[in-house]
């Protein structure tokens, strides 16, 4: 079984959006799902082991361990309703130069889409990994619901970079928890520039290995009649950990709650939350929301946060370079979108660049 | 090329610039002195369309076209460019994205940004930790690339070392010395009078122009005398 094939143009542009890649050109691994029913995934090197959950569920019994484990970490519940999602594992001391992309696909009307993903990165592994997650134009008042549970062993490096392109009439739930060891890395970026009815998450890193370290970068547009509550949360467990957390939303209209929240729960950590709001429009409203949470005195916690609109300095600044009002703005929305933040290599970059791009153009 | 013709301009509610009238011609450089307060940085934004600067009374012809009531993009497309003071910080967009906008060709690009010393800039964002130099070269380098007829200055060379004074006047000169360029010049220091040859000089005082004459021999007076003596009318070109 191949990529559906079936797929129409808009449907694949709609994919695309999402930074999906349908060639499977330059990806090292790629999984697509349809709803809950239409699956396929391949490996395209042996030191990527992908396929579905419940394959993984069937064919390994270590994979029934790791099934649930972040969330028990964490005294938390999950909805067991899942159908599908997928297994990721990069195996021990190896390097993944191309990324791996898993696309979640809503299509049918109504569809209530549930996934539990399972992402394993072995002692000193590196990964990239794109998660494009888009529906269908006709997947009208759809539903999205992600469980992911990440693991990074001791010197492991993980890029996680989820892209959401949804519709007006589609609500999302992503529920994630990473847990990171030794010295291990998990970098998370968020990318919503699509309109979407409402998404909630609260994703959650545990740093319980010393020296291990998170970070999680999201862009955000939102346009008018889209709520956006999205937030990180990063537990500082273990001695030497840092995480940051950086958001950039640009409300056209919409909506958004910036929430942050780092907790010490050593004193010899460090953590940063920044947040940055522009609003476009009357209608917008952006809410940061950031917490600091500890029993220790000397931890290094810190956070920023500015909400405003675009400087007429600005506008002016790029006007007497030449550019009309509706450019400068653009150019100014773009540079304070930007994509450095998300630490991608350069073929991701492009790739978000583009994306970006062409959101933007469609002009606001 | 460029005429202002009984010009009052307002901010706000005040009047900044109070009836001016002033000609610069195509090749000509003016150079335009006057103390903090005295309304140079107004006459400059006016001239290029910045919006705050209201227009009361007089005209702006540039090159036979009525420049009222024309955006800041439309002035320069004319052919009017403008090197800021004080500009704003863009964050994520990198000088490298504003020259390529500005000028298609990459080999004038890196030659200018060598002679400025700006190639490790071009990757950063555009006036993002520059230091005051680096603002005054990376504004140059702008205007530059822009290659506009004329040339609005606020303030080049200040918070600029020599040395850089010195790179910034040859690239600049060498910039008017190309057909048809044009420049209207604030300058506080004079410092840049050694590299550029301007034509005329200007003193603003109060909204208006007092003195019109050689600049070199204006400057002079203003450093030794101050603007009070110039009040006074020392210079032998009192313009009433």
């Amino acid at each position: 079984m191949s990529t559906p094939s079936r797929l129409d143009e808009r449907d694949k542009d709609k994919i695309s959006s999402s930074g999906i890649d349908l060639s499977n050109q330059n990806r090292s691994a790629t999984f697509f799902q349809q709803d809950s029913h239409l699956k396929f995934y391949q490996s395209f090197t042996d030191e990527v082991e992908i396929m579905s959950t419940e394959d993984a569920l069937r064919q390994y019994p270590q994979a029934k361990d790791y099934f649930g484990k972040n969330f028990r970490l964490l005294n938390r519940d999950f909805p067991q309703d899942t159908e599908g999602g997928y297994f990721i594992r990069v195996k021990k001391n190896t390097v993944v130069e191309l990324p791996i992309q898993a696309c979640l696909f809503l299509k049918a009307q109504g569809f209530k889409q549930k996934v539990h993903n399972l992402i394993i990165v072995e002692e000193g592994a590196r990964v990239y990994l794109i998660t494009g997650c888009s529906s269908s134009y006709s997947a009208n008042e759809g539903f999205h619901l992600g469980i992911s549970e990440f693991f990074v062993k001791r010197a492991g490096y993980l890029n996680f970079t989820m892209i959401h392109s949804w519709k007006e009439d589609v609500s999302v739930r992503p529920i994630s928890i990473a847990h990171i060891e030794d010295s291990a890395t998990f970098v998370s970026n968020y990318v919503c520039l699509n309109p979407v009815k409402d998404i909630t998450m609260y994703p959650t890193a545990v740093l319980s290995g010393d020296g291990s370290r998170a970070s999680f970068n999201s862009l955000i547009l939102s346009h008018p009649g889209s709520l956006h509550d999205v937030g990180s949360r990063v537990i500082l467990k273990a001695k030497s950990t840092q995480t940051e957390i950086i958001a950039r939303a640009v409300s056209l209209g919409g909506k958004v709650i910036a929430r942050g929240h780092i907790k010490a729960e050593n004193p010899d950590v460090k953590g940063h939350l920044e947040c940055r709001g522009l609003i476009l429009s009357e209608k917008g409203q952006i809410h940061a929301i950031p917490e600091m949470e500890t029993d220790f005195r000397d931890v290094d916690l810190s956070h920023e946060a500015a909400i405003g609109k675009i400087s007429r300095d600005e506008i002016d600044y790029l006007c007497s370079r030449g550019f009309s009002q509706q450019e400068a703005q653009s150019i100014i929305i773009r540079g304070f979108m930007d994509i450095n933040i998300l630490g991608l290599p350069e073929l991701l970059k492009q790739q978000m660049e583009q994306i970006e791009d062409s959101m933007l153009k469609k002009g606001f | 090329m460029l005429t202002v013709e009984n010009l009052s301009v307002a901010v706000g509610e005040k009047e900044i610039i109070k009836g001016i009238d002033l000609q610069i011609k195509s090749s000509e450089v003016v150079v335009l002195f006057g103390p903090n307060g005295s309304g140079k940085t107004t006459l400059l934004k006016t001239i290029m369309g910045f919006p705050g600067y209201n227009i009361t009374s007089g005209r702006i012809i540039f090159n036979h076209q009525l420049l009222n009531g024309l955006s800041i993009e439309e002035r320069v497309r004319l052919g009017i460019g403008i090197m800021h003071q004080h500009p704003p910080k863009i964050r994520g967009v990198k000088l490298k994205q504003f020259a390529d906008y500005l000028c298609k060709d990459k080999e004038k690009i890196e030659r200018l940004s060598q002679e400025l010393s700006l190639q490790e800039h071009l990757n950063r964002d555009v006036n993002l930790d520059f230091s005051g130099g680096e603002i005054k070269r990376s504004e140059l380098f702008q205007v530059i690339l822009q290659d506009p007829m004329l040339l609005l200055m606020d303030e080049p060379e200040s918070g600029v070392d020599l040395e850089n004074i010195a790179v910034m006047g040859r690239v600049l000169n060498e910039f008017l010395k190309k057909k048809d360029k044009s420049a209207f010049i604030i300058t506080h220091t004079g410092y840049i009078l050694d590299y550029v040859k301007a034509t005329r000089g200007c003193v603003l005082l109060d909204g208006k122009f007092w003195c019109v004459g050689d600049p070199k021999e204006m400057f002079k007076v203003i450093r030794t005398s101050g603007y009070d003596k110039c009040k006074e009318c020392v210079c032998p070109h009192h313009q009433d």
